[in-house]
């Protein structure tokens, strides 16, 4: 991370581009689709076919069952041609007819034919073979009720299926045409969008490759929306180390300030000691550069947790964490032990959970350090304590002394108060403190709050309560 | 009636299919150990096919035709037999009477064929691929030149009506046409002509009046008519009468101008696969050269006309081509059939 490029990830390599899959998959739905398309159409075809070619049937039977009369009391068949000139509009397609009277005693025609398995209706159609071949036939009943002759007389006609396959042959390679043709478009065109639509990534690709290293600025380019998701991801990624960057560098200037003053006063003090003869004097020098060296450590421990804090405010994940647990652990911990030997303590939780979604650590630290603030700057009883108050949840710690004030507390938060003479190592470490505290508040969704009564001082990171687990 | 009249086919069909068992000729071309053999059996006379064939062995070395001729309808009940047992006795089948060879492919007794020569025939003359039309020959009438005189050559079938309609008309007893029960292709003239309704009943009724004489075989009837015997012949196949006419001048030919049936012999390969050798006899039959060798003997028959008329549009249009398809079904309809015979026969019996 050292020059800000990611290094390629190695293991894993791109997978197949958006077009291939794009085309695979159109490709297969086209197939799947014709497919069905292909089958609806041969249906349709068939049922088209069909139909026409029924009419025909229907019309050469009728047109035989018109030229049957009565004749000597027997029915006599004028076979017309022009019905044989109607079927031969299936131009070749073999022919079958028959006509018999009544009991089926066949008056002319094929001798054979199959017959339809009901009689209930006067005309029926009905798919049967015609000598070796597939074919459609039509039954068609006249009834007779003449002095001479009474009875009915049938009339099947049929027609093997050539026309009528090749008619639904040739709907549905039309219909397959047009679909063939129209899906080559499709994929074209689908092929064109989306290399259209994928111009922005790789336009996208091209500015970050062209990126100055150091350069963590977001990115500003106009992308379509789904791509901006991306965009908007990446910048928050970049944000992050930026500001890591920035915590860092402050961290180390700061680190690097604060540290100069009261090494340069120890080491004077030291050499002051080296050369001070009267022992009760030296005495007075050590105990000075004791107390400097306590107030050192405390800075560090408080610069540590800030850059601590402030690590885990983007890092952390965030957990539900009960307030009072973090003040019962600061409680029984009892680091402030060795800050303020024999300074009281006291607790006071709430009775019920007080939740928050935040780090526990982040929480603890700041505690802390609004703890280590009251026992350095305010007046026993020192008091800390976690509650909800107006739906808020509150970690707080009370002093019985009147608080900062209020020119102190007006520059609270800061990162750390100096060059102020009154309050220069006092204030320095109180300020970290509370930047810290505030900080943390803020990071999660919370603020720092202060207030003074009768009963001292209270200062509260207040934060949105945590919604019951369902 | 009716009853008799069926028991009276039926006698007649079988009477035609017990006499059908040989056929009326046969001839073998080729050579007499020949590799390859095939069969054909036609109606038509072996001597005007001759050419056709010869010239087609001309191309095929080692090939021998047997040339079987039959009778239209003794060839139609063979054919039927072998169709009915699955065993063609023959490899390729040309008959004059086309309605029985419709019939034949209509119950699927033929076998199927594409070639260049048969794609080129026109759509009349083909169906189904299983049946084409290998010749041209129109339905004429002959007369004798010697005995009539010019101005009462009949030119259309009304001349003839008009020419037998006086009483004492010198033709009375003098015409002559095929006897449509023996003869398949007489039938299918005299049907067909039925359907041209109103010019067949005045001709029938003619025929009627003035005793006119339906008799049997081409042959017959063209020799009857050079010899005087006949003056008038009706419905004369052009391409017999036209070989007649070359060796007698007396004979002459007229095309009819109200219209003329021209008759295209229908071939068709029998059985469920074609024979390849067959098969080529007929796309020779079917190809230029074959045409030319079929117009040798006049089977391919520009209409002609006395005075020797030639082709022209007119002529042409009037050319009623006997197209090869299923509406010639009804010319084999045992009951339409037996009607049309027995109306016939009515006005023949007077």
């Amino acid at each position: 991370m050292s020059d800000g490029a990611l290094p390629r990830e190695t293991g894993l390599s791109a997978t197949r581009s958006l077009t291939a899959r794009l085309v695979t998959g159109l490709s297969g739905l086209m197939i799947v689709g014709g497919l069905i398309l292909a089958l609806a159409a041969f249906a349709y075809g068939r049922a088209a076919a069909r139909d026409a070619f029924d009419r025909l049937l229907v019309g050469a039977a009728n047109d035989i069952a018109a030229s049957i009369s009565i004749r000597d009391g027997a029915p006599v068949v004028d076979l017309p041609v022009s019905a044989f000139e109607l079927l031969a509009l299936a131009p070749d397609d073999r022919i079958a007819y028959q006509v018999s009277g009544p009991k089926g005693a066949v008056l002319t025609g094929y001798e054979d034919l199959p017959r339809p398995d009901t009689t209930a209706q006067d005309s029926e159609l009905y798919d049967a073979r015609f000598k070796g071949e597939p074919a459609r036939y039509i039954r068609v009943t006249r009834r007779f009720a003449e002095r001479q002759f009474s009875g009915t007389v049938e009339v099947i006609v049929g027609q093997t299926l050539r026309a009528r396959t090749q008619l639904a042959l040739s709907i549905t390679r039309n219909a397959l045409g047009g679909l063939a043709v129209g899906g080559i478009a499709m994929l074209a065109f689908a092929i064109i969008i989306v290399h259209s639509a994928l111009r922005p990534l790789e336009r996208l690709a091209h500015r970050i490759s062209e990126r100055d290293p150091q350069d963590l600025t977001p990115i500003r380019a106009a992308v379509p929306r789904e791509v901006d998701v991306m965009v908007q991801a990446t910048n928050g990624f970049m944000g992050r180390l930026d500001r890591q960057f920035a915590t860092m560098k402050s961290l180390i200037s700061d680190t690097a300030h604060q540290l100069r003053t009261p090494v340069a006063a120890l080491r004077a003090q030291s050499d002051l000691a080296a050369e001070e003869d009267d022992p009760a004097r030296r005495d007075q020098i050590v105990a000075k550069m004791h107390s400097g060296t306590v107030r050192l450590s405390r800075l560090l421990d408080q610069m540590l947790s800030r850059a601590l804090v402030i690590h885990r405010a983007d890092s952390a994940r965030r957990e539900r964490v009960d307030l009072r647990n973090i003040a019962l652990d600061i409680f029984e911990e009892g680091d402030h032990a060795t800050l303020a030997p024999g300074s009281e303590i006291r607790l006071e939780i709430a009775e019920t959970e007080v939740p928050v979604l935040a780090d526990e650590l982040s929480l603890s630290e700041a505690a802390k350090n609004l703890l280590g603030n009251a026992l350095s700057h305010g007046e026993a009883p020192v008091t800390i304590g976690a509650n909800l108050r107006d739906g808020r949840a509150r970690l707080w710690v009370r002093d019985a002394g009147p608080g900062p004030t209020p020119e102190l507390r007006a520059r609270l938060g800061e990162r750390f108060a100096p060059g102020h003479s009154d309050t220069r190592r006092r204030g320095a470490s109180s300020g970290l403190g509370l930047a810290i505290a505030q900080s943390v508040a803020e990071t999660y969704g919370g603020t720092l709050e202060m207030e003074s009564d009768a009963a001292g001082f209270t200062i509260a990171i207040t934060l949105p309560q945590a919604e019951e687990i369902t | 009636m009716i009853r008799a009249l069926f028991s009276l086919t039926l006698w007649l069909g079988l009477s035609s299919a017990v006499a059908a068992a040989e056929p009326e000729a046969v001839r073998t071309f080729g050579p007499d150990q020949p590799a390859r053999q095939i069969t054909l059996r036609t109606t038509t006379d072996v001597n005007i096919l001759a050419p056709a064939i010869e010239a087609f062995l001309d191309t095929q070395p080692g090939l021998a035709i047997r040339f079987e001729q039959w009778g239209s309808n003794d060839l139609y009940d063979i054919s039927e037999a072998d169709c009915a047992s699955g065993k063609p006795g023959a490899d390729l089948v040309i008959s004059s009477g086309v309605q029985h060879v419709v019939k034949l492919v209509n119950d699927n007794c033929a076998a199927t064929w594409v070639s260049p020569e048969t794609t080129a025939l026109p759509k009349d003359l083909r169906w189904r691929d299983q049946v084409w039309g290998i010749s041209r020959e129109p339905a004429v009438m002959i007369y004798n030149r010697a005995l009539v005189p010019p101005e009462d050559v009949p030119r259309t079938r009304f001349d003839l009506v008009d020419l037998l309609r006086p009483a004492q008309s010198p033709y009375t007893g003098k015409v002559a046409t095929y006897d449509i029960a023996d003869s398949g292709l007489g039938f299918l003239f005299a049907f067909l002509d039925s359907q041209e309704a109103s010019t067949f009943g005045a001709l029938m009724e003619a025929f009627a009046r003035s005793g006119a004489v339906a008799t049997c075989c081409s042959a017959e009837i063209i020799d009857g008519v050079a010899g005087g015997r006949y003056l008038i012949a009706y419905n004369i196949l052009g391409s017999y009468a036209a070989q007649a006419a070359r060796d007698n001048p007396d004979l002459g030919i007229i095309a009819p101008a109200d219209y003329t049936l021209v008759l295209s012999r229908a071939a068709y390969l029998p059985g469920r696969e074609p024979n390849p050798t067959a098969a080529k006899l007929l796309d020779f039959l079917l190809s230029p050269a074959g045409q030319r060798a079929l117009a040798k003997t006049k089977l391919i028959d520009p209409i002609t006309r006395d005075g020797g008329g030639s082709d022209s549009d007119e002529t042409l249009a009037l050319q009623r081509l006997i197209a090869l398809g299923p509406p010639l079904l009804v010319a084999t309809d045992t009951m339409k059939t037996a009607r049309f015979l027995e109306r016939w026969r009515d006005i023949f019996a007077q």
